[in-house]
């Protein structure tokens, strides 16, 4: 029963990440993505998926597919059926999936954020009912499969798995949410096992709505730098595989980290402004280190939201300056949006995997182009590779709307 | 485990602005008028069930926040309100934080399409005040603005049924105490492209807008005299459980059969859509209503009012218990037991609730 539902009369259970999948402009998979963001490499060129010659803005890092994918449990026509997005997402959960070494379940929760969805499809459909009113060929398998819901039910049937699909949506949170609520469902006693991520993929109607609001980036995306002036659009997935300490214990599994703490909350300042002052980045920070029992001091690396918009990272830099207090100055922050651009809904997601990276190989992903630093932040950003003790990071994501997520992970050794 | 209790309901639909006029269209039981919907490129129009234009502007639009906003976000801030009215009346409860779950399928279609219209005529005229209000969360964030002590809010997507799973979501907030009352939403607006959608499966399907929402506390002094007791597993479709089975699934895990309660159902009078949730529930003795034979075909907020409906008819001492199923179209049956609480009220602290399902 989904209500009332079991209440554990243990303590909560230690959660721990046993498998990890990620996608993005850098390429697909650990490895790769590892190799791009300890390098700070940038991702970025000109935009080939759709027109852009009457943007303002050009260029975003785009994901190159590749020509045949992994053997899944979908048959062609399911699999032609997904668009670059639901893609995207098989391909990071088919990784986290062989990573973690886990059974096929019947009853598998999976969490997942995104903005979008199959909106892909969506567009696709809209073009063909106005420029070919009376052609219905292919209408009802998009009507179907935009659907995010759909898509996720897909991921899992190409694990061989069916569960319970909750999709959040809470804009650019969505998958730092993803996460931390099977944090939460985990903890709760509601499940040993859940799987949770994001994704998204670039989209025509998207990235002309940020190039709209003028939010994107002429020049070179430069989060928290003095003289940034906007964003940089990418596109991926990524998944986690989430089980209970005991479990992954009792497999025997290899532990990537240990998720210990996610505060959220939301700001209802504006629909696209975050408060000046961070006031709910501040208290999700907050909520997430009282939910790890850890203090600003205990944390080795900020992965910050830093999309790079005037006002987004002036109101994180001023959060995170009072969040840390006098462990600012030594605290190591960066935002690798600078390398691979903004995911929207899958970008807490994205996030969440380059902090068990950094966990696992002891290193922080630096901003080259990052040159000198907003007034508003007391903490170093990291401007060059480095190895480094990483221990505990925290990773923020905040949407449109205003909800803010905040994940903090340990390393496991 | 805490006892769950609905404070308020509220509804918005092509019936009215509130659960009366809600109740009333189904108590007379007749379908509701519809609307023609200009469907570019064809000489006829399609039709829907469209919620009508208010008598008097609500005042709510005067809030800066919800200028230019669309009509999504009108219809979800509405039925919160209305939902939320008992709670702000009382001074004791009208500073209670808040957090708001809102459920959507399609979402703010209106905007998009505008938006991606203008995108493909001239992206360089795309208009940055259209874009936001594209986003699934926009409706969410402005109710929140709206009532200002909201701590928690989230946006799920997914079919109708997943309203439940929304329901349920606020369910385990409250239990961890961290939020006084949570307000749960369901909302839809529509268009063409929606209407032209479900031709696709059935070309006799009228779709409608509004929205639904349900204030959950557990302070049962809050209560509108409905407990909430019971919210099924969700039963997965797949090659194993298709929707027959899952509905089937769901209706076993919602008690016996009794003649004095009030089943409110999903169905919308079409033979194939509606065989799952008509084999399932076949041999139910007592009352059914069904909003959406009425109402048409309001995806996530059809799902609300259907709650909506079942709680306030409690509400209104008619029934002693209402069910309430939800068959979504691809992705899972749950359903919901809803009791009469106003008896049991005085004695609530330690006292174990009556339930009639299987657990």
């Amino acid at each position: 029963m989904l209500f009332p539902s079991p209440s554990l009369t243990t303590a909560p259970p230690r959660v721990v990440v046993t498998g990890a999948g990620i996608v993005t402009a850098f390429g697909q998979g650990w490895e790769t993505n590892a190799e791009g963001f300890r390098s700070g490499r940038r991702a970025f060129r000109p935009v080939s998926l759709f027109d852009v010659s009457h943007q303002r803005v050009k260029v975003a890092a785009e994901v190159d597919l590749p020509a045949t994918f992994p053997p899944s449990r979908l048959n062609f026509r399911q699999f032609d059926r997904l668009d670059r997005a639901g893609k995207m997402l098989v391909l990071a959960a088919q990784e986290a999936w062989q990573q973690a070494g886990w059974d096929i379940a019947d009853n598998l929760q999976f969490i997942l954020g995104t903005t979008a969805g199959g909106m892909l499809l969506g567009q696709a459909y809209y073009r063909q009912a106005l420029q070919q009113p009376l052609r219905r060929h292919r209408q009802a398998v998009r009507a179907v499969n935009y659907q995010p819901q759909v898509q996720a039910r897909m991921v899992l049937a190409a694990l061989g798995c069916n569960g319970p699909v909750t999709i959040i949506s809470n804009a650019c949170a969505s998958g730092g949410n993803a996460i931390g609520y099977a944090w939460e469902i985990i903890r709760r006693g509601q499940a040993a096992r859940v799987v949770a991520g994001g994704y998204d993929a670039l989209g025509e109607m998207v990235f002309s709505g940020f190039d709209s609001l003028q939010a994107l980036s002429p020049t070179i995306c430069r989060p928290f730098d003095a003289h940034r002036d906007g964003l940089a659009l990418g596109e991926g997935a990524a998944v986690v595989n989430l089980e209970t300490l005991e479990s992954a214990r009792r497999r025997g599994a290899d532990i990537l980290g240990e998720l210990i703490g996610y505060g959220t909350s939301i700001d209802g300042y504006h629909l696209t402004q975050p408060h000046p002052q961070g006031s709910t980045t501040l208290k999700v920070m907050d909520l997430a280190c009282a939910s790890a029992g850890v203090t600003p001091e205990d944390i080795d690396y900020v992965n910050a939201h830093g999309t790079g918009t005037l006002l987004n990272d002036s109101s994180e830099a001023n959060a995170i300056s009072a969040w840390a207090g006098r462990r600012a100055a030594t605290l190591p922050v960066s935002s690798t949006k600078a390398s691979i651009g903004h995911l929207l809904g899958g970008a807490g997601a994205v996030e969440a995997v380059v902090c068990l990276m950094t966990l696992r190989e002891q290193w922080l992903p630096p901003e080259l182009e990052f040159e000198s630093p907003d007034p508003a932040c007391q903490f170093p950003i990291v401007t060059k590779p480095q190895n480094a003790c990483v221990n505990t990071v925290l990773s923020n994501s905040f949407g449109f709307g205003g909800v803010n997520a905040s994940l903090i992970f340990r390393r496991w050794s | 485990m805490n006892r769950i209790f609905v404070a308020g309901v509220g509804a918005v639909s092509p019936a009215g602005w509130n659960v009366a006029a809600l109740r009333g269209a189904l108590e007379k039981d007749e379908l509701l008028p519809t609307q023609p919907v200009v469907r570019p490129g064809w000489e006829k129009p399609l039709q829907a069930r469209l919620v009508p234009i208010p008598a008097v502007r609500p005042e709510f639009l005067a809030h800066p926040r919800l200028r230019r906003t669309s009509p999504i976000t009108h219809y979800a801030t509405a039925a919160a309100l209305e939902a939320l009215a008992g709670l702000r009346a009382n001074p004791a409860a009208n500073q209670s934080l808040l957090g708001i779950i809102v459920c959507l399928q399609s979402g703010c279609v209106q905007y998009s399409c505008r938006f991606y219209d203008e995108t493909l005529k001239n992206p360089a005229t795309a208009s940055p005040l259209v874009f936001p209000e594209t986003v699934y969360a926009a409706p969410t964030s402005h109710v929140a603005a709206l009532l200002g002590n909201v701590v928690l809010a989230y946006t799920l997507v997914g079919d109708p049924s997943s309203y439940l799973q929304g329901v349920a979501l606020g369910t385990q907030w409250l239990e961890e105490d961290r939020v006084d009352a949570c307000l749960v939403i369901g909302a839809e607006e529509t268009n063409w492209i929606v209407a032209d959608a479900h031709r696709h499966f059935d070309h006799r399907v009228i779709v409608a807008a509004g929205a639904g929402a349900l204030c959950l506390c557990r302070d049962p002094q809050l209560s509108a005299g409905v407990e909430l007791v019971a919210i099924t597993a969700a039963h997965i479709f797949s090659a194993q459980l298709d929707r027959t089975k899952a509905a089937r699934a769901m209706r076993g895990q919602l008690g016996r059969n009794s003649s004095t309660e009030l089943l409110c159902d999903g169905l919308v009078d079409r033979p194939r859509i509606d065989a799952a949730e008509r084999a399932a529930w076949n041999d139910w003795p007592g009352v059914r209503i069904s909003p959406k034979r009425v109402l048409g075909e309001g995806l996530m907020a059809a799902a609300a009012w259907q709650c909506a409906a079942a709680c306030d008819a409690l509400a209104e001492k008619r029934f002693s218990a209402a069910n309430v199923s939800l068959v979504g179209f691809n992705q899972q049956a749950i359903g919901a037991r809803f009791e009469r609480a106003d008896f049991d009220i005085p004695r609530l602290s330690n006292a174990a609730p009556t339930r009639n399902f299987k657990p």
